[in-house]
């Protein structure tokens, strides 16, 4: 099986330059990108398997003396290829906020209490279905200083690496029907609405526990699908 | 149109997840460790060639540094070959994975303590000379950026075919240029995202 990693796959991707996101402005190239051939570098990528993680990684909760504070919550689903195909032994990394909305780095300051009981780091591989799994709990909104009240949805940070270094993908998993939605420029920067969709979780009953934690599901499609003997007509 | 899930930025806080033992002093009281899966010492004990040093700094539109980038490089091992099942060459140097993560000081600083990778094979039969792919994340960057950094004084950089590519005055950026620091080999590789002397960076 030859994977083929489309340029076009990429057109829902945020601009570099996104005004409304105050930091692209000195951030984003200025210069057009240079259109270079996928080359055996770009194509092969770093491969971590299940000895890159230890047991309890992907769980969250558990890694301090008591648990932390805030609603315990479930974050599953598959990695996936443009084909639907799991992507299966990739290192899937998450980090996001406590509860109160706070993260641990020195640089967060905003008056919201850390939780001694909370790094909100963790890791986990897939599975041969590409399926992942990590028990963690709901992190809050928090205010940053891009605008006048300006607010974050709720959101975990995710870093994926797939079948090559072209499909690495570092993104936000957001949650339903949040009210930030309209007032966010990170998450508005995808301007195809469907395409913003597939960043926001999916409330899942069916794998809530019972009087133990609700559960979202998020799969992740990478960059890669098959390629067709047209495609391979081309090169 | 695509379905793929779009990239967001990796935000200014990332690095107590993704870059734990780093350089960035995320948690100067040590309060919070967390285990670290992908750092910025590449070498491993079976790695045959030469050990390089690689550091530079990253600045932004204003030449100001940017304290909160994330550095990840991938590259071949000293005799070309990629640790990848997409490169189904035999790799001697089993432990050898090629892949790094630096996350940038206050000063905008990263480094990469690595063997100097071999040329690869390139598009239509070609060689590329020893390159590394450098990709780039930080706040303000909703999605990376990639680019490469190539060895100065490389003979085979002039036959380079992704070099060739880029217009003659812009191909300094990819450089990285050699010093001396007691007596190990460095590879200065500055980075600038934007502006005078702008990094070349690249769509593929």
């Amino acid at each position: 099986m030859t994977l083929i990693f489309p340029r076009e796959s990429l057109s829902v991707f945020p601009k570099h330059l996104s005004p409304d996101y105050r930091s692209t402005v000195k951030r984003s190239p200025s210069k057009p990108l240079i259109l270079v051939p996928q080359t055996l570098s770009e194509l092969t990528g770093p491969v971590y398997g299940h000895n890159a993680v230890q047991e309890g990684d992907n769980d969250l909760t558990k890694q301090h003396k008591g648990e932390p504070l805030g609603e315990r919550i479930i974050v599953h689903g598959h990695v996936l290829d443009e084909d639907r195909r799991p992507v299966p032994d990739t290192l899937v990394e998450i980090w996001q906020a406590n509860a109160c909305g706070r993260y641990v780095h020195i640089v967060d300051q905003h008056p919201a209490p850390l939780d001694p009981n909370f790094t909100g780091a963790g890791r986990t591989v897939s599975d041969k279905n590409g399926y992942y799994r990590f028990v963690t709990v709901k992190p809050g909104a928090y205010p940053w200083g891009n605008h006048h009240n300006a607010w974050r949805p709720n959101h975990i940070h995710f870093s994926v690496f797939g079948h090559s270094f072209l499909s690495r993908l570092v993104t936000q998993m957001y949650f339903p029907g949040d009210p930030l939605f309209p007032f966010d420029p990170i998450f508005n920067s995808v301007t195809d609405e469907k395409a913003r969709r597939r960043m926001v979780s999916i409330f899942d009953l069916d794998n809530t526990i019972p009087d133990w934690a609700l559960c979202f599901r998020f799969d992740i499609v990478l960059r890669g699908r098959e390629a067709t003997p047209q495609d391979t007509d081309k090169h | 149109m695509s379905d793929i899930t779009p990239s967001q930025t990796v935000g200014p806080f990332f690095a107590y997840g993704l870059s734990p033992k780093g350089r960035c002093q995320w948690d100067p009281n040590g309060t919070y460790s967390w285990k670290e899966t992908v750092g910025d010492n590449l070498v491993t004990p079976d790695a045959a060639g030469e050990k390089i040093r690689i550091e530079g700094c990253i600045t932004d539109g204003d030449g100001m540094p940017i304290n909160d980038a994330m550095i990840e490089i991938w590259q071949a091992d000293a005799q070309g070959r990629y640790a990848s099942p997409r490169d189904d060459r035999a790799r001697p140097n089993t432990q050898f994975k090629g892949f790094g993560r630096s996350a940038t000081d206050k000063n905008g600083v990263y480094s990469f303590d690595t063997i100097k990778p071999g040329a690869v094979p390139g598009p239509n039969g070609q060689q590329q000379a020893p390159h590394i792919v450098v990709c780039i994340y930080s706040r303000g960057m909703l999605r990376q950026v990639y680019t490469r950094l190539y060895f100065e004084g490389e003979a085979a950089n002039n036959a380079d075919p992704i070099l060739k590519l880029v217009p003659a005055e812009r191909r300094g950026t990819l450089i990285a240029h050699k010093e001396s620091r007691g007596g190990q080999a460095l590879f200065r590789f500055d980075i600038r995202v934007q502006g005078e002397g702008e990094t070349v960076f690249f769509d593929i």
